[in-house]
């Protein structure tokens, strides 16, 4: 390995470290929760139950998932634009998410951010847990920043050509990212940070609300994309595949960044300030994202469909039996996508207007994100990175029957949970809830099996954790090697050339925006029209 | 595009079409809507401002009922709350404090509390029995001691 590629190793590591540790900090509190929901151990006096909630949100759901995504997409585009670059910005930007993030979860933990991940107004944080998440993503905008000037230079440098389809995706991700941060951006920078230094009495809740729910939808988006770009670029390299459409990827992308932010009051159904005709309005924006998916999975059975024709299998039988199911790269993402169908069929519900009321925060809602960015995303990042960082650091993989053992105990322990938790939620067990017995209520009473089984599946997840930790630490300390080199999966040939507008992200980011301002002009116009009260906001834990 | 490729996006479309033509007709023919209303209140000026000055249940005639409902950290009032089987009960409520959660296990009354604004829904309880009522937002170190019942006899 040149030197320039081993200084962009350092910093990608960096990321992936960085993220582990937030994984594994997480997701131990996570373990305590579903014990203590189970009434199997009771959290530690000192360490209340809201305190780990808070902190396990936003260490597994931000912090873990957006430094992969750093990472990632950092590495795909360095790899494919391989030229002598400053790592000065990479830098800048992974010091700024790691001290935003650690000033955050030290607040959190010390007690005086108990808002949990959402942090609704009128709860009042401390400001240095609005100022660390605020820097956190401030860092992710340097990242893009970095990431575009990458795409450009090479736009430069090769004139006529196309982008690397790594580098449309990445870019792409980034762009839908910065759109949808903008909204928490404002939340924190014009409402949140300056009431709780004390400088203005009151919050406007609702407004607050949809600003938070402006970002918290592209959020999963942005989680997903991460993970749709190992199953496009990196998946088809382990079955010795290939991406099976250059124009199809780079749609799925493309329709992905329009459709992610039009969407988010499909998560403020149940509240007042906002009209059914809105909710009604986001409901169908949001099943617009039936398209892209669809598109994905076609184009991933295809490309496995594809590779197994060409070894000589045929039929549905041999080629999932064909497909390298012990090899943990693979193994992750592909077990991620069984979960994913769940997870899908699962979010029809929760943005099917009507029949949220059902499930609104309840443990469905719990279950539907661990099957999904517990699953689909948390698995193809892990799995990834058994096939990423033995090529970062140099040297082998180390224990890589664990590695695999690591893929399927997530898969067991997740689906174990997510079905406990889909259940209890049926049966109304409330979600962000310490005891959920309710002395004894019938009600509560009937969902208490599955908080059983929910601990059970917790445990496992837990123990999964611990394997991928100690393979990931096991990885820096095994002999030397020299692996592969990290380059994405070649293309299917195609009959037609791709469209170049596909290509033009800037154009799209602009229907984005257009679009986004579409869905939110109505709403936030009647939340004005409605002259809500300010709240003076308090600290309730 | 392959022709199986074709298949699946066409399948994916009329799969968009059917799901919001089911939700469509729910919600025009069946009247299937989330709680949405647009009602304002002062939350400091909640114990002065009526019907949320005497909070609870009041009896409209033999089957139909209004009930108003303070969500506070960390309790409702009225926390307990009886009506005969068949009873149809409008639900209202509103928060002094942060935002709370309204939600009756086995029905399909789930409102959001926020202070500021007045959540209402209704629901008509045919089947006798004890229902959960309970504080399903966060809402502080009490959330889980947040409930109360409604006793339908």
């Amino acid at each position: 390995m040149t030197t320039q590629v081993l200084r962009e190793n350092r910093l990608i590591l960096a990321h992936l470290y960085f993220g582990t540790i937030a994984l594994m900090v997480g997701a131990s509190f996570g373990l305590l929760q579903a014990l203590s929901r189970a009434q199997w151990a009771k959290a530690p006096v000192w360490f209340d139950y809201y305190r780990m909630l808070t902190a396990h949100g936003v260490l597994n759901a931000i912090v873990f998932t957006t430094f992969f995504i750093c990472g990632l997409t950092t590495l795909l585009t360095y790899r494919a634009i391989p030229r002598e670059r400053s790592l000065v910005i990479g830098w800048l930007a992974f010091a700024v998410m790691a001290f935003g993030s650690v000033m955050a979860a030290i607040t959190i933990l010390k007690g005086d951010a108990t808002v949990l991940y959402t942090f609704y107004a009128p709860l009042k944080a401390s400001p240095w847990f609005y100022i660390g998440a605020t820097l956190l993503v401030v860092g992710t905008w340097i990242v893009m920043i970095d990431l575009i000037a990458n795409a450009l230079w090479y736009s430069r440098a090769h004139p006529g050509e196309r982008l690397p389809l790594v580098v449309h995706g990445s870019v792409t991700t980034f762009v839908m990212w910065f759109i949808a941060t903008i909204g928490v951006a404002i939340e924190m920078l014009v409402f949140l940070i300056p009431w709780s230094l004390g400088l203005v009495p009151t919050v406007d809740v609702m407004f607050t609300r949809v600003l938070f729910w402006y970002f918290g939808h592209p959020l999963v988006y942005f989680w997903i994309m991460g993970a749709y770009l190992i199953w496009y670029n990196l998946v088809p390299r382990f079955y010795g595949g290939k991406v099976f459409s250059d124009s199809l990827t780079r749609l799925a992308f493309i329709l992905l960044l329009l459709l992610s932010t039009p969407v988010g009051l499909h998560h403020q159904f149940m509240e007042p300030g906002i009209s059914a005709g809105w909710k009604w309005l986001h409901t169908m924006t949001t099943y617009g994202v039936v398209i892209p998916s669809v598109l994905t999975a076609f184009a991933i059975f295809a490309s496995f469909e594809l590779a197994a024709q060409r070894a000589g299998r045929k039929g549905l039988i041999a080629t999932i039996a064909w497909l390298p199911w012990k090899n943990p790269a693979f193994s992750g993402p592909a077990l991620g996508m069984i979960l994913f169908i769940f997870g899908g069929i699962g979010g029809v519900v929760n943005a099917s207007y009507a029949m949220d009321t059902l499930i609104h925060n309840t443990m469905w809602i719990v279950g539907h994100f661990h099957v999904t960015v517990g699953g689909p995303v948390a698995l193809s990042f892990l799995g990834a990175a058994y096939w990423i960082i033995p090529r970062l650091t140099g040297r082998k993989l180390w224990a890589p029957g664990l590695a695999l053992a690591q893929t399927y105990t997530w898969f067991v322990g997740m689906a174990i949970m997510s079905t406990a938790m889909h259940w209890a939620g049926i049966l109304g067990s409330p979600r962000r809830t310490d005891d959920v017995t309710y002395t004894g209520m019938a009600a509560a009473t009937s969902w208490m099996p599955q908080m059983h089984w929910a601990a059970i599946g917790g445990s496992i997840l837990f123990l999964s954790i611990l394997m991928f930790v100690a393979v990931a630490v096991g990885t820096l300390f095994t002999p030397k090697t020299e692996s592969d080199p990290i380059v994405p999966a070649a293309v299917e040939a195609e009959s037609m050339p791709t469209p170049a507008i596909l290509d033009r992200i800037g154009t799209w980011a602009t229907v984005a925006i257009v679009l986004a301002v579409l869905a939110y002009a109505g709403p936030i116009h009647e939340l004005i029209a409605a002259h809500p009260y300010g709240v003076p906001g308090m600290r309730t834990w | 595009m392959y022709r199986s490729e074709r298949i699946w996006l066409i399948a994916g479309i009329i799969t968009l079409i059917v799901f919001l033509g089911i939700l469509g007709v729910a919600a025009v023919h069946d009247d299937i809507v989330p709680p949405s209303h647009l009602k304002t209140i002062d939350p400091a000026k909640i114990a002065q401002t009526p019907p949320f000055d005497n909070p609870g249940l009041r009896r409209l005639d033999a089957h139909t009922y209004e009930a108003y409902i303070v969500a506070r950290i960390f309790s409702f009032n009225p926390s307990t709350m009886t009506v005969p089987v068949g009873s149809t009960v409008h639900f209202y409520a509103t928060s002094p404090d942060v935002v709370h959660g309204f939600f009756i296990t086995n029905t399909a009354i789930n409102m959001m509390v926020v202070p500021g604004w007045v959540s209402e829904d209704s629901h008509t309880f045919e089947t006798p029995g004890t229902y959960l009522l309970l504080c399903n937002e966060y809402c502080g170190s009490g959330h889980h001691f947040m409930y109360g019942e409604v006793v339908v006899k």
